[in-house]
């Protein structure tokens, strides 16, 4: 445990989610094992008498979380509710308490995954594993920050911008580090049975370190003689060796059940196209920018962007499509695979971007990159109106 | 009342005579339902013969059955289990439970025993008793044709009549309640079959919020490669696991002593389903649906039930394993100890067994004919009575199913700790350790697993209490089914909340068994797994499990249960759960 400890520790820090070593970490199996003791320590550890888990992480979030949890706290009640589809599927809302108290958090937590407490930070939890706890305080970061930038927008074209959000806007608009500039090549294709999987690592490795991609993390495939090799279900696109899964395309084996939610959509893209490699990411403002619509307000499918859009909307040449993760009526893998015949990629809906290309990931991250970049840009075009 | 229908049917099958409990909704509120509350009214006669006319046989449903929330129609039967002596349980899918909440009950209690061999059979609140001599040695799937027309059934076969310590209660011919030998539960009270039928609803405290959790857990589902993927349960049944079980080295092979099977990939699900095309189909009141039945009414076999009669047995046949399927759940038999008993028997034997040698040994079991009437006794017994006790591979007497416990150390200690002896389901740490479900755990590292284990079954439990579907919580969890649970009953909870009655209900079993003197020498593992390797190859090491760890962790276990180093439940601990 105490290797796991340290591991997300670091990884809290390497993805920009705290600051180095703020993390207080906690681990019980017999008995409980902290990162570091302090006063605070000493009150978390009544969670583990009261709660059946084996986890906890509670931090300080790093900038510009801070910021945007101090002034989303603010002004909403005890609850935000995410804007984004999988922040919204996996942790529902997100709830919020000013009172730093072990009852109050330990009742919030019988219920919900994570709390938010402003001036003191985040607690999440595991019940398994410190993963969870995790993964739950990337998607609740990930989640604010989208809340935050989309309200700020629909906000500004309502011209309802208070004080207080103008000048929290631009602090956290000065904190946003640019985006990596793609300036080197990843392993080049085409790959044999061997290679792919040192190739799908390092392209994993490249999103995650160009931040495009948080939360519940992202998916990666390659298509070599009817064989989908595809990251697991649930894994660390940074940490992909070992957790490739080669799934037949007929279907042959079910080996591949540890699969990416998104095989199907993939599948269908390598049926329908000449394409070979599949990155999908979510980066922040795609995500925020494929929710920003002019016909919100008298749309019949209101409330219901994230399945039923209608309007064929795009971001420049890039096309936005409605549908949720995985298999369901409304699955994302019908919506996405048709409309990235010949585009660059694709944006679901609050959701993430798809790329696929040919021979390799070079192309694939590069229009990943690019398209987020893209939409960065216009997301301040269109706050400055 | 809200989810429960507050009643239940005592029946005492010796006067033929019946009356309504209506438990009181403390009690209700403590032990759920299904499992749960099946265990509270066993408690009191648990240390009775499991032949004993004032032995209860409980079928209990619990609050979310036949209202609108998703994987509600499951039921518990529980009693003492004839095979293990510890308390016995088994979810069951199928459409009894719902009928049963829809007659107005939400379980039947049986004691006695009828003089004749008769029927049970409920019509809304009609209870009629039948003679059912004319049945007698008919075949579950014959017994079945003939009385379906009166509802949803629960029969036995000639496995149950002939006494087959695995034998099964058959649910609307596909669904089996299994492992603990409770199908002898029904001759031992003079009882042939039972039928419901119902036209009652079962009333929900806020539809609306039940609808908007029904929404969220329906997205959470198809987000779960496991369940709704292309290659998932539901697309392929729990078939789909083989490839996976294979592909990892952990699939019990030659009675355990490998864990690699050659021609596993030529048996897969896939082919299954190319050569047999059977249709979708599953209990009522599921969407993932993960049953296939053949155009000609035959069950594609369960995951375990493929592996243990293709596998454990060395059989290359897929035909001889449907057949084997077919025989089993006809003659009215567990697939999983029927195949380990095989399996046993042909180690010690030193036999191999050629397809026709299989069937015709399972229809011997079935009928106790010859080395049948030895071998129905389980894997246990028959190597005890041959002096060679460590070719039966069981935990509690009861056979182990397809998880090599050397490739999931998690598995390892849950097999040594379930209540009902050898299972994979008390637990499932499958879940995390291969299904990557709700994270992955290190599969070789006993490090962490005490308290997880500790917790999934206290999961398991309050899933098997509500009465729902494990299946559905490799998508779903608590935080969603405790929302379930409050719109159904209008009663205030949260996960922690039903968590913490699992953990109750899972402590009221460990009482139980220990009132028929279970202590810590029961709670292992068969000596082959400290002793030998598995079938390491392709990158991948399966070595025999290091015992001292084993034991460490068996004593993290009992302390995170609250359970004495001997693996005696606490008066303390008792009573901080209000079993006192
Ligand atoms: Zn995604």
């Amino acid at each position: 445990m105490k290797k796991l400890i340290e591991k997300y520790n670091d990884k809290l820090f390497n993805h920009g989610l705290t600051e180095k070593d703020a993390p207080l970490i906690g681990t019980l199996d017999a008995e409980i094992i902290w990162n570091k003791t302090n006063k605070t320590t000493n009150i978390l550890e009544k969670l583990f008498k009261t709660l059946n888990i084996n986890s906890i992480i509670f931090s300080e979030p790093a900038e510009p979380y801070r910021t945007i949890i101090e002034y989303l706290t603010k002004t909403s009640n005890e609850v935000i509710y995410p804007e984004d589809c999988e922040t919204r599927t996996f942790l529902h809302e997100l709830p919020c308490t000013k009172d730093f108290n072990i009852q109050t958090i330990a009742n919030i937590l019988k219920e919900r995954k994570s709390l938010i407490i402003p001036g003191h930070g985040i607690i999440t939890f595991g019940t398994v594993s410190p993963e969870q706890a995790f993964v739950t305080f990337s998607s609740v970061c990930f989640a604010i920050y989208v809340k935050f930038f989309s309200d700020y927008l629909e906000h500004k074209k309502h011209k309802i911008i208070s004080n207080e959000e103008k000048k929290t806007f631009n602090k956290v608009a000065s904190m946003i580090n640019p985006y990596p500039v793609f300036s080197f090549s990843l392993m080049q294709g085409p790959f044999n049975k061997k290679k792919v999987y040192k190739a799908m690592d390092e392209a994993g490795k490249i999103i995650v370190k160009s931040r495009l991609v948080d939360s519940y993390f992202g998916n990666i495939s390659y298509l070599i003689d009817n064989i989908i090799y595809i990251s697991q279900t649930g894994s660390s696109l940074d940490e992909l060796s070992g957790y490739i899964d080669p799934c037949p395309i007929d279907n042959s084996s079910c080996a591949g059940i540890t699969a990416s939610s998104e095989l199907s959509a993939h599948k269908q893209i390598y049926l329908d196209t000449e394409n070979r490699a599949i990155l999908h990411g979510h980066p922040k403002f795609s995500v925020i920018l494929s929710m920003d619509c002019d016909q919100r307000d008298i749309c019949k499918y209101k409330n219901q962007c994230h399945i039923k859009c209608p309007y064929g909307r795009f971001v420049n040449d890039i096309p936005i499509v409605p549908g949720e993760v995985g298999t369901g009526p409304y699955g994302l893998y019908k919506t996405m695979p048709p409309a990235i015949k010949g585009k660059r990629g694709v944006i679901v809906y609050g959701h993430g971007v798809f790329t696929a290309c040919k021979k390799d990931f070079n192309e694939a991250f590069k229009n990943l990159l690019s398209i987020e970049k893209m939409c960065k840009q216009e997301y301040f075009r269109r706050t400055n109106i | 009342m809200f989810g429960w229908q507050g009643k239940i049917l005592k029946i005492d099958l010796s006067s033929k005579k019946y009356h309504i409990l209506t438990p009181d909704i403390s009690i209700l509120q403590k032990y759920i339902g299904g499992k749960g509350l099946a265990g509270y009214y066993l408690k009191d006669y648990i240390t009775l013969n499991w032949h004993d006319p004032d032995m209860p046989l409980i079928l209990l449903t619990g609050p979310l059955v036949n209202t609108l929330s998703p994987t509600s129609g499951r039921m518990t039967v529980m009693s003492k289990s004839p095979l293990t002596g510890t308390i016995g349980d088994s979810s069951v899918g199928g459409s009894f439970g719902f009928s049963l909440k829809k007659a107005g009950f939400d379980g039947i209690i049986i004691t006695g025993k009828s003089f004749n061999l008769c029927g049970i059979e409920i019509n809304d609140d009609n209870i009629k008793f039948t003679d059912a001599l004319s049945l007698k040695g008919l075949k579950t799937n014959e017994i079945n044709n003939l009385i379906k027309n009166k509802g949803s059934t629960a029969v036995v076969g000639p496995a149950a009549e002939n006494g087959v310590l695995f034998s099964n209660i058959v649910i609307d011919n596909h669904y089996f309640a299994g492992r603990n030998g409770l199908g002898l539960l029904f001759p031992s009270k003079g009882l042939k079959y039972i039928t419901v039928k119902g036209t009652g609803k079962t009333k929900t405290y806020d539809k609306e919020s039940l609808k908007k959790a029904r929404q969220d857990i329906f997205r959470l589902t198809f987000a779960s490669p496991v369940l709704m993927g292309e290659l998932g349960i539901s697309n392929f049944g729990t078939a789909a696991l083989y490839d996976l079980i294979d592909n990892r080295r952990m699939m019990p092979t030659d009675n355990f002593r490998k864990t690699r099977f050659n021609n596993a990939c030529l048996m897969n699900a896939y082919t299954y389903k190319k050569k047999f095309n059977p249709k979708k189909g599953g209990c009522l009141g599921c969407h993932i649906l993960c049953k296939y039945i053949t155009e000609d009414g035959l069950s594609i076999p369960e995951f375990e039930t493929m592996s243990h009669f293709s596998a454990l047995i060395n059989n290359n046949n897929i035909s001889v394993v449907m057949e084997a399927n077919k025989i089993c759940n006809e003659i009215g038999m567990d697939t999983i100890s029927a195949g380990a008993t095989i399996a046993c028997y042909i180690e010690i034997s030193n036999k191999k067994l050629s397809g026709s040698d299989i069937t015709s040994l399972l229809k011997k079991i079935g009928y106790a004919k010859g080395i049948g009437n030895e071998l129905g006794k389980g894997a246990f017994r028959f190597a005890e009575s041959k002096g060679k006790p460590e070719s039966a591979i069981t935990v509690k007497k009861m056979e182990l199913p397809a998880y090599d416990p050397r490739g999931a150390l998690g598995m390892a200690l849950a097999y040594a700790t379930s209540t009902r002896g050898g299972c994979h389901l008390r637990s499932y740490p499958i879940s995390h350790e291969i299904l990557r479900k709700p994270v992955s755990t290190d599969r070789f590292t006993f490090k962490g697993k005490a308290r997880i284990i500790k917790i999934q079954e206290d999961l398991n439990a309050i899933i098997d209490s509500l009465t729902a579907c494990k299946f559905i919580f490799f998508a779903a969890s608590l935080e969603e089914f405790s929302k379930v649970y409050t719109s159904v009953t209008g009663i205030e909870s949260s996960a922690q909340d039903l968590l913490k009655a699992g953990e109750r209900i899972y402590y009221n079993e460990k009482i139980m068994n220990s009132l028929n003197g279970f202590t810590k020498k029961d709670d292992d593992l068969p000596s082959c797994f400290f002793k030998y390797p598995g079938t390491s190859g392709n990158n991948i090491d399966i070595p025999p499990i290091r015992r001292t760890e084993f034991i460490k962790t068996l004593e993290n276990y009992y302390k995170i249960r609250g359970i004495d180093i001997n693996g005696m439940p606490t008066k303390e601990k008792a009573r901080e759960l209000e079993l006192e």
